[in-house]
């Protein structure tokens, strides 16, 4: 019975002896943060950096936020515990006093499957206050301007627009910054992606706010107003500079092309099919139409450029769509409303894709939306409104380029190129290749706007790379085959 | 002694190293402790394993011996490219064994043997990084040998017996590498199936050609575990994904390879015994796990590649005095999993078993057994590339390290 007993405690004594390998990656220094430190790593943006995906904030999409991503990729390298203001469910949505207030998230349903908005009650009420702080510093919807805004955060201004209640659930006070409350937790390392909402607001909202180039004075803007490039330039200049104050090294993004992304891609603009009877009777329709521009050309109103840019014709095939666009000229002392129709230069929005070919009126055959009713202003971008978009985008990026060129302890992470690529062949991974094809490419979630959780692990991995090199780093990176892209309900 | 160990070990050279498959090598507590050799070993009732012939050299009219081991196995996976670090948490393996002989006249002998040559018991934390190839496996498989042996000669015996296997299988693996519920619950196939019953034999010689030296040969036929009808329980399908993954049932087949083993024994210096056991395993029947549902779930292909494998054992024996004898041996196993094909689900490279035990005796008739095996894996860089996502192979793999410890106990009595 001795033997016994030195069996069993022989035994218990090898349950401790667990096998190790010789060069363990959890080793100290088997990975290395080169010249950066990551033990205090505090993220600041929007939307992209709070991990919103499929039109809400929910809790797997935070999960799998790009700055979570690299936080966990850094614990490899030095890098301390990342907090985040989770939500409570992975519905999205927001109550304000018990009310909704931001819609709950997409999930394909149905047969066949179509994005469809869960309906279920959210319970992510944002007068319940976290506390702080949180290294992903992130609110959807903030503007550069606004994380400098000591109203942002204040519960009481939300229903006036002044506060956003991604960020006033998790403000330090109500009269905190976004930018303060990021600072204030002395980052060693941060990121900073921040202007997408500057002409992105604008962009889904179809263009009806104005471009406010030229008007430096955001307190009068509206929510889907653009930026004013020079407002940008004096905001970004004054976040990078608060967040370099103490010497942190860091990482930020400049922004991609509305171009890139499949809720201004998926719509085509000749997305109108006709055979040639319903054509001519389409044509007859809009003859007084046609005939009254003839009419101002004659009388000088509109060149002949203008004539034949707006004069209607449909034909066998497929026809592009009747737009309005208020850059045209005004013609309604004729009787003759500003309209056209589309060219591959302007962009329907996702939105609109369900209402083309219905009737604006029921009773009346010939409210075809897109043929007799033409898309409102809000329903589609026309070229006039991209060209604004690019500008203001173009100036953002140079400024971007600008502030950050002549510093060497921030990297400019190259986010919009990788973007394009999305959508001009993908980016592939072990198991595939995502695109920007909605719903199906993998690269988008159902908002149509926002990566999936996939996309958002190629974010990481692009900006770590960039750490890598110029820090001469060694952070591991992920692998973006083993992350979710569309949810089936 | 000493040039039979060299001559034994010489052969060795150019021959890797190796441990296999989901054989588990634990059917006797004296052989065990022995290097698990025992072709050519006349001691035991354990001999219905490992050569039913010899049953009929054995001493006495009755023999039994029963025995179990406890296997602490665990496996260390990292991937350093991805910075991912996991390790097994797998219960306690037990691997058990009863035999009897009845010596029914000088020349003839029966038999019974129960035993369990195969299992695989592995378990990852769930959702793992490889949860797509598997989460968790249990595979039993219990032998229920009758046998017969018939002394031809003093110095020759053959026996063998039919094999009824009764066995079981629990498997849960993710479907793929991303798929869940909208909440974020990973989509997983649980299957389960109780009860899988084959048929097969054995049949061995024993040759005692000159005194003191014994030569034998066993032969264990292959066995295919055929599954019809097991439970396939899905889990966290969302309610649209197109198709109908609702509980079903499947279809598989699982090999139990055949084995042929050579050795000798050798008495020397009165108080040692030592053995030499040479196994080839037919792994090279193991072509691919194929899943089949009776719902909309795609066949699951898992391409294995098995190869067929040679263990090399060696085993003393020492009789220290006339209560107690002392075993000490060592084997080298071949993995039979091919490069590419190192799959988490049995993550086994060759290996170097140390063995050692002792038996001793309460009286005449009843000795106690012990036995202790550590099976060492060297780590190892490899990977499993057969999985498939939209067509393409997705590889999976890294640095695997394993170690296993099993002690054992076991009774032995003789009427």
């Amino acid at each position: 019975m001795k033997n016994l007993k030195y069996i069993t405690i022989m035994a218990l004594g090898l349950v401790a002896c667990e096998p190790e390998l010789e060069n363990s990656i959890e080793d100290a220094g088997a990975y290395s943060s080169g010249t950066a430190d990551f033990s205090k790593f505090v993220s600041v943006g929007n939307s992209l950096t709070a991990g919103f995906a499929d039109g809400a904030l929910y809790l797997e999409g935070q999960k799998y936020s790009y700055p979570n991503i690299m936080a966990d990729r850094f614990s490899h390298a030095g890098g301390g515990t990342f907090t985040q203001p989770l939500v409570n469910d992975n519905l999205g949505g927001l109550t304000l006093n018990g009310a909704q207030i931001t819609p709950n998230k997409f999930v394909l349903s149905g047969d066949p499957l179509v994005p469809t908005v869960l309906t279920e009650t959210p319970t992510t009420e944002v007068s319940n206050i976290l506390t702080g702080p949180f290294n992903n510093t992130s609110a959807p919807s903030a503007k550069s301007f606004h994380l400098l805004s000591n109203a942002y955060g204040n519960i009481s201004g939300i229903p006036l627009g002044t506060a956003n209640p991604f960020f006033a659930r998790f403000a330090s006070s109500s009269s905190a910054t976004m930018i303060g409350d990021a600072v204030a937790q002395n980052p060693t390392f941060f990121s900073l992606w921040i202007g997408n909402n500057d002409i992105l607001s604008f962009a889904t909202s179809g263009g009806v706010g104005v471009d406010q180039t030229g008007n430096t004075d955001p307190a009068t803007y509206g929510s889907n107003d653009i930026t004013d490039p020079t407002v940008f330039h004096g905001t970004y200049d004054a976040l990078l500079n608060s967040l370099t104050a103490n010497g942190a090294k860091g990482v930020v993004m400049n922004l991609p092309s509305v171009t890139s992304i499949p809720y201004f891609t998926t719509v085509p603009f000749d997305a109108i099919p006709m055979d040639a009877t319903t054509a001519a009777g389409t044509n007859a329709a809009y003859a007084t139409y046609n005939g009254g521009l003839a009419t101002a050309m004659v009388g000088g109103f509109i060149n002949a450029a203008e004539l034949a840019q707006r004069t209607i014709n449909f034909a066998a095939g497929q026809n592009a769509l009747v737009i309005e666009d208020e850059s045209l000229t005004n013609l309604s002392v004729l009787g003759l409303p500003s309209i056209r129709q589309a060219t591959a230069a302007d962009l329907i929005l996702l939105t609109t894709a369900p209402l083309i070919g219905t009737l604006a009126d029921p009773t009346n055959p010939a409210s075809v939306i897109g043929v007799g009713v033409p898309l409102n202003d809000g329903q589609a971008l026309t070229d006039n409104e991209v060209t604004m978009i690019a500008n203001a985008q173009t100036a953002y990026n140079n400024s971007i380029s600008l502030l950050t060129g002549n510093n060497p302890d921030v990297i400019l992470v190259d986010v919009k190129s990788a973007m394009e690529q999305l959508s001009n062949g993908g980016l592939s991974f072990d198991g595939g290749t995502i695109t920007s094809e909605f719903a199906t490419g993998g690269g988008f979630s159902l908002d149509g706007v926002h990566p999936t959780a996939r996309g958002y692990a190629f974010i990481a991995n692009i900006i770590l790379k960039r750490i890598n090199e110029e820090f001469g780093a060694t952070v591991p990176l992920t692998n973006p085959g083993t992350y979710p892209t569309v949810y089936i309900d | 002694m000493k040039k039979l160990l060299s001559f034994a070990l010489f052969f060795l050279v150019g021959s890797t190293l190796y441990a296999g498959g989901y054989r588990v090598s634990i059917q006797g507590q004296k052989q065990l402790a022995m290097g698990h050799t025992g072709v050519a070993v006349i001691s035991s009732a354990e001999s219905i394993f490992f050569n039913p012939a010899s049953i009929s050299f054995l001493d006495g009219k009755m023999n039994f011996s029963l025995g179990a081991s406890g296997i602490i196995g665990e496996t260390r996976f990292e991937n350093k490219q991805y910075g991912i670090a996991e390790n097994t948490d797998t219960p306690l393996g037990t691997p058990f064994n009863f035999y009897a002989t009845y010596k029914a006249n000088d020349w003839l002998a029966f038999g019974l043997g129960v035993y369990t040559p195969y299992g695989s018991s592995v378990e990852w934390e769930k959702d793992w990084s490889g949860s797509h190839l598997v989460n968790n496996i249990d595979l039993k498989a219990i032998y229920v040998q009758p046998t017969v042996a018939v002394k031809i000669s003093d110095k020759l015996s053959v026996g063998g017996g039919p094999i009824y296997v009764n066995g079981a299988v629990t498997l849960n693996k993710n479907l793929n590498r991303s798929l869940s519920d909208t909440e974020g619950n990973r989509t997983n196939v649980t299957l389960d199936q109780k009860g899988v019953s084959a048929w097969g034999y054995t049949l061995g010689v024993m040759l005692k050609p000159i005194e003191k030296l014994n030569i034998g040969f066993n032969y264990r036929s292959k066995i295919i575990m055929e599954v019809k009808g097991g439970d396939a329980d899905f889990e966290n399908v969302p309610d649209f994904l197109p198709g109908d993954f609702s509980d079903a049932n499947f279809d598989a087949e699982l090999p139990l390879p055949a084995e042929v083993t050579m050795g000798l024994s050798y008495e020397f210096c009165d108080k040692f015994l030592f053995a030499f056991d040479y196994n080839f395993t037919q792994w090279s029947e193991y072509e691919a796990l194929v899943v089949e549902f009776n719902n909309d779930a795609p066949t699951s292909v898992n391409p294995r590649n098995y190869k067929d494998t040679e263990t090399f054992r060696f085993g003393l024996q020492y009789k220290a005095c006339d209560k107690l004898s002392l075993r000490t041996g060592i084997y080298f196993d071949e993995s039979p999993v091919q490069d590419g094909y190192f799959a988490p689900e049995t993550p086994r490279n060759d290996s170097v078993g140390y063995t050692a035990g002792l038996s001793y005796k309460v009286n005449s008739k009843l000795s106690i057994d012990a036995s202790f095996l550590y099976l060492h894996f060297e780590e190892i860089e490899n990977s499993y590339d057969h999985y498939q996502e939209n067509g393409q192979n997705v590889p999976f793999g890294g640095t695997y390290k394993s170690t296993v410890f099993a002690p054992g106990l076991g009774l032995s009595y003789k009427l």
